[in-house]
């Protein structure tokens, strides 16, 4: 076997080692990996989304079976008797070096740029670093805003500015350029960019440089160059990066003008032993910042390790980026800066709609070149593989609002569908044609949509252009879909999922289709969640009307309907709590929330809140969660109705409704909307005249504000809108669909539900509003209708011959004052 | 299948219509905690009630179902699923639940745990 030692365990190594550990059957290689960073390589594109909660783990790429050496980075390169050595004095001989070692971040060399509270943004530990220090800062005492400073607004610079905004602090950013992201978009674009982008809580400097930092009273202050100075809790640097090539520096490998480990067009350095791929190698004198390029680069070693003829030329490298996360659409595609000779420009530029679109074709208005769209780049995954073909349509038709849709025949086999990955048209139309009938099914045998994602919809597309019927079904069990499954059980009058599964389905149903035809009876009013066969369709939170937590014990969170509660209350919530030794957090929907309740506890802790007048928050089910308040007229100088009264009013209403998804309201008393209504999937602000909903407002993974439904509304008709829009919502939502992408799959949005539930176009309001007064009728608190039955009751038991065992795996341990559960081992798994 | 019955201990665990169909129990035998089902043909399985993916002794509680007609438990954290019958991990190959056999005499109904 022959020796291969990767330096750098990174994106671009990782990708290396996976190309060459697929094809290498013959055993050609082995393969030691060299990393200086402690953790195995991750997702560094992805970085970002840590600070939102996204786990190291979740970012780590898949491990590969080689000898890898965290922790331990390689020191010293000797070409001479091919030896590689590593800090620890570890001695690697190598028949062939593959140099992966990414680039550093760049820090100007202004005066204070190593005080305490500076960073980089690079690494899991430069956020880690970022993150501890952000919290202290936030938690430091003194009024106002934590701040901090962003040198340099470069993509990196407006990602790590975002994400310190969602750490809690004000970010600045400092940028030397005359505009915001100078590399990607022109000015036109820039300056609409910087509009979008500043708001209170982040600002835009262009044209200054920081000149220094220094210590002021515990944090820091940023001169810069035109006279200003800014305070700071911390400083991130990311004014750009170098190639990492000290190593190869030093072993006397040549550098490019710029840095960089000069290759040649098969990656190989001047050394035929030696490759160089990713950030740090220079392609005919040129680095790239990016991980399409650096994969392409790893493609090619690994053809040329086992013998194959693959090269490759700056030509072919696909510069795309799409700006990630700060709520604006940036893209830039091929030659966004117009540098080809002869090259044209079209532009399109909304000021009011906010969106700039720019396409640079080539000197004949032939052959699209590149673009820019900022504002909004839904036309990004159609326009970017089309770089350097034929243009399909007039340019300005294709960037025009209302202009040419682009479908995915537009577009040439050669046509690069996931630059990330460079997966083509080509490559995934066979793999159609070879059975790969979902976009999980093509993500998995072309990884094509695995990276950044920005070309799933293309995905999607590609897949109905085959003729591929996306299917609706459910599950295996039931062919329907979850709307239609609500009419067959409404019309047809079935009530057990044991009828519905035989007349209609199949099999004995799953995790998938039992919970929603849980959901569709429970809406249409089949009595208690557990009666009867009932019992079996629900999953562990509806089982156990709590929500099960990771250790296996459950919370328990009683309804306060608008957030209301009175101290007698209060002091029994404190008592149950403490009787028996539940960590309690108020929630951020304006309830208290207990945990760490073992399933036998369960009846006795209710049976004290519901003798205290609580009943069950159903925040274990999908369902109706809380109506969130402010203070209204009540207390507030500034409220126009009673907010308060209006939350508590509607949350009794709905409470216990089940609905596809869980969903949430809230009620502002003005328009300075202190209850955060525009959040919720139905939100009310007060008005003079009366009430504005909105609808559609979801937290989660895409987070949405609602859009305005009907303004002005009196009492009586905005609760029959509710009524309506829900019960429509609950009829024709797919399962788990939350309510903002199920108004987007209506079709014509918006303006069908108005139609719908305001104008009654379908005819069908009464029937919704009839189906709505049917559930507030039969409402019954469903924990009172468990500690009234002895045979529901008897279910919560730990362990049917030992029922008032406690699990012996649920350990805990005190943190901040309260008790915490002990983290589980994971027996078996992951070894 | 000799083999097996040798090398069991049987313990009793409850009643057979304490088990309500498609619904686990959890029982504890010594120190092993296992997890009981009753299907619609009434049938009953006993597996392992930690789940393999958590590390939490929850999969009692979790949906019962079939898949491609093998029957099936579903685990209520991360949602893997399991074959009731021999305790494999229908999601992942490398992972399985402990299966344990299980008999019914007067009406009472005991599992095996290996001696
Ligand atoms: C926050 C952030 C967001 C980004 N967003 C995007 C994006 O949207 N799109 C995009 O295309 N790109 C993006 N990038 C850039 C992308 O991450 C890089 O292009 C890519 O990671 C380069 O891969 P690489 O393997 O060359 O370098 P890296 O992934 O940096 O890996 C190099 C590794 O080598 C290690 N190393 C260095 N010296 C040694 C040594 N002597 N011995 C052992 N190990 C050593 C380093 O510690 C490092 O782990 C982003 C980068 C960051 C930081
Ligand atoms: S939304 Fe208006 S009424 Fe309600 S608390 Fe805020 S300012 Fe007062």
């Amino acid at each position: 076997m022959l020796e291969l030692v990767v330096i750098g365990n990174g994106m671009v190594g990782h990708r290396l080692v996976q190309a060459l550990c697929d094809r290498d059957s013959a055993g050609t290689w082995h393969i030691t990996v060299l990393g200086e960073e402690t953790r195995p390589a991750y997702d560094r594109v992805a970085l970002s989304s840590y600070v939102d909660g996204v786990s190291a783990e979740d970012l780590t790429l898949p491990s590969l079976t080689v000898d890898l050496h965290l922790g331990d980075p390689a020191v010293a390169i000797d070409r001479d008797t091919r030896r590689i050595t590593t800090e620890t004095g570890r001695v690697l001989p190598y028949d062939a070096l593959v140099l992966a070692t990414g680039s550093v971040p760049f820090v100007p060399p202004v005066p204070g740029r190593d005080l305490p509270g500076c960073f980089v943004y690079r690494t899991l530990d430069d956020l880690d670093a970022i993150k501890a220090a952000a919290a202290d800062a936030v938690a430091r005492p003194g009024a106002g805003r934590r701040s901090a400073v962003v040198v340099g607004g470069g993509l990196l610079g407006l990602e790590a500015a975002r994400a310190l905004r969602s750490l809690g602090l004000s970010p600045q950013v400092v940028e030397i350029a005359p505009r915001l992201m100078p590399v990607q978009v022109d000015e036109g674009g820039g300056a609409l960019l910087r509009r979008l982008v500043e708001t209170e809580e982040l600002q835009v400097r262009c044209g200054v440089s920081v000149n220094g930092i220094a210590e002021d009273r515990g944090r820091l202050v940023a001169t810069l160059s035109d006279g200003v100075e800014l305070d700071a809790d911390l400083v991130v640097f990311s004014a750009g990066i170098r190639p990492a090539d000290a190593l190869a520096r030093a072993a006397g490998l040549p550098v490019g003008e710029r840095g960089g480990v000069l290759v040649d067009n098969r990656c190989r350095t001047s050394d035929e032993h030696v490759w160089a791929i990713g950030e740090v190698a220079a392609l005919e004198g040129r680095t790239y910042g990016l991980v399409a390029p650096g994969y392409a680069m790893a493609e090619v070693v690994a053809d040329r390790l086992l013998g194959g003829p693959a090269t490759m030329t700056p030509e072919e490298l696909d510069m795309s980026t799409q700006l990630k996360m700060l709520g604006v659409d940036v893209a830039s595609f091929g030659d966004a800066q117009a540098t080809t000779p002869g090259a044209l420009e079209v532009v399109v530029n909304d000021p009011v709609a906010g969106t700039y679109a720019k396409l640079v074709i080539s000197d004949d208005a032939r052959t699209l070149l590149g673009g820019v769209l900022v504002g909004d780049a839904s036309k990004y995954a159609a326009l970017r593989p089309l770089v350097g073909s034929p243009l399909p349509a007039d340019p300005v038709a294709l960037i025009a609002p209302g202009g040419v849709e682009l479908g995915a025949d537009a577009l040439p086999d050669s046509a690069q569908i996931c630059s990330c990955n460079s997966v083509t048209k080509g490559a995934i139309v066979h793999a159609i044609g070879d059975g790969a009938d979902t976009v999980a099914a093509l993500k998995s045998c072309t990884r094509a949509g695995t990276s950044c994602g920005s070309c799933v919809p293309l995905l999607k597309k590609l897949l109905i252009d085959s003729g591929v019927q996306v299917s609706k079904a459910l599950c295996e069990h039931f062919a329907q879909s979850r709307a239609e499954l609500f009419e067959i059980v409404a019309g047809s009058g079935i009530r057990t999922f044991s009828e519905l599964v035989s007349r209609f389905g199949q099999g004995r149903g799953c995790d998938i289709c039992k919970p929603a035809v849980a959901s569709i009876l429970a809406s249409l009013g089949t009595g208690h969640v557990h009666d009867g066969e009932q019992a079996t369709l629900q999953d562990t939170n509806d089982h156990f009307l709590a929500n099960l937590q990771r250790n296996g014990t459950y919370s328990v969170v009683p309804r306060l309907p608008g957030g209301e509660v009175s101290p007698a209350q209060l002091i029994t919530i404190g008592e149950v709590a403490r009787d028996f030794g539940l960590y309690t957090k108020i929630t951020g929907g304006q309830r208290i929330d207990m945990f760490g309740a073992r399933v036998e506890q369960l009846p006795a802790i209710w049976r004290r809140l519901v003798d205290a007048g609580f009943e069950s928050g159903h925040a274990y089910g999908k369902s109706l969660r809380t109506v969130k308040s402010c203070v209204g007229t009540t207390w507030c100088r500034y409220g126009v109705q009673d907010s308060v009264g209006l939350a508590v009013a509607l949350e009794l209403r709905y409470r216990g409704l089940r609905a596809p998804h869980k969903f949430k309201s809230g009620v502002s008393g003005c328009a300075r909307e202190c209850a955060e209504a525009r959040s919720k999937d139905f939100g009310i602000i007060a008005t003079e005249e009366g009430w504005n909903l909105y609808v559609g407002g979801n937290g989660g993974f895409t987070p949405r504000h609602a859009e305005l439904l009907a303004s002005d509304l009196d009492t009586e008709t905005l609760v029959k809108l509710i009524d309506r829009y829900l019960m429509f919502y609950i009829r024709t939502a797919d399962r788990l669909q939350r309510t903002a992408p199920w108004i987007e799959s209506l079709d014509g949005g918006l303006d069908h539900l108005r139609a719908v539930v305001v104008e009654d176009s379908l005819g069908i309001c009464a029937d919704l509003e009839a189906a709505m007064e049917q559930h507030v009728g039969s409402y019954a608190d469903e924990w009172r209708g468990v500690l009234e039955d002895e045979e529901k009751l008897a279910r919560f038991v730990s362990f049917v011959n030992a029922p008032d065992t406690p699990d012996p795996l649920v350990q805990t341990r005190e943190e901040r004052g309260q008790r915490v559960p002990v983290a589980l081992g994971l027996p078996g798994v992951g070894a | 299948m000799t083999a097996t019955e040798t090398t069991v201990r049987w313990a009793t665990i409850c009643p057979l219509d304490r088990l309500m169909p498609e619904r686990g129990v959890a029982a504890l035998v010594g120190d092993v905690q296992v997890a009981i089902f009753r299907l619609h043909d009434g049938s009953v399985h006993a597996v392992g009630n930690v789940d393999p993916f958590s590390g939490a002794a929850v999969m009692s509680r979790g949906i019962v179902g079939d898949r491609g007609g093998v029957s099936t438990v579903a685990s209520p954290i991360y949602k893997q699923v399991f074959s009731l019958v021999d305790g494999r991990c229908l999601d992942d190959a490398d992972v399985s639940l402990p299966s344990y056999p299980v008999r019914v005499a007067d009406g009472q109904l005991d599992v095996g745990l290996p001696w």
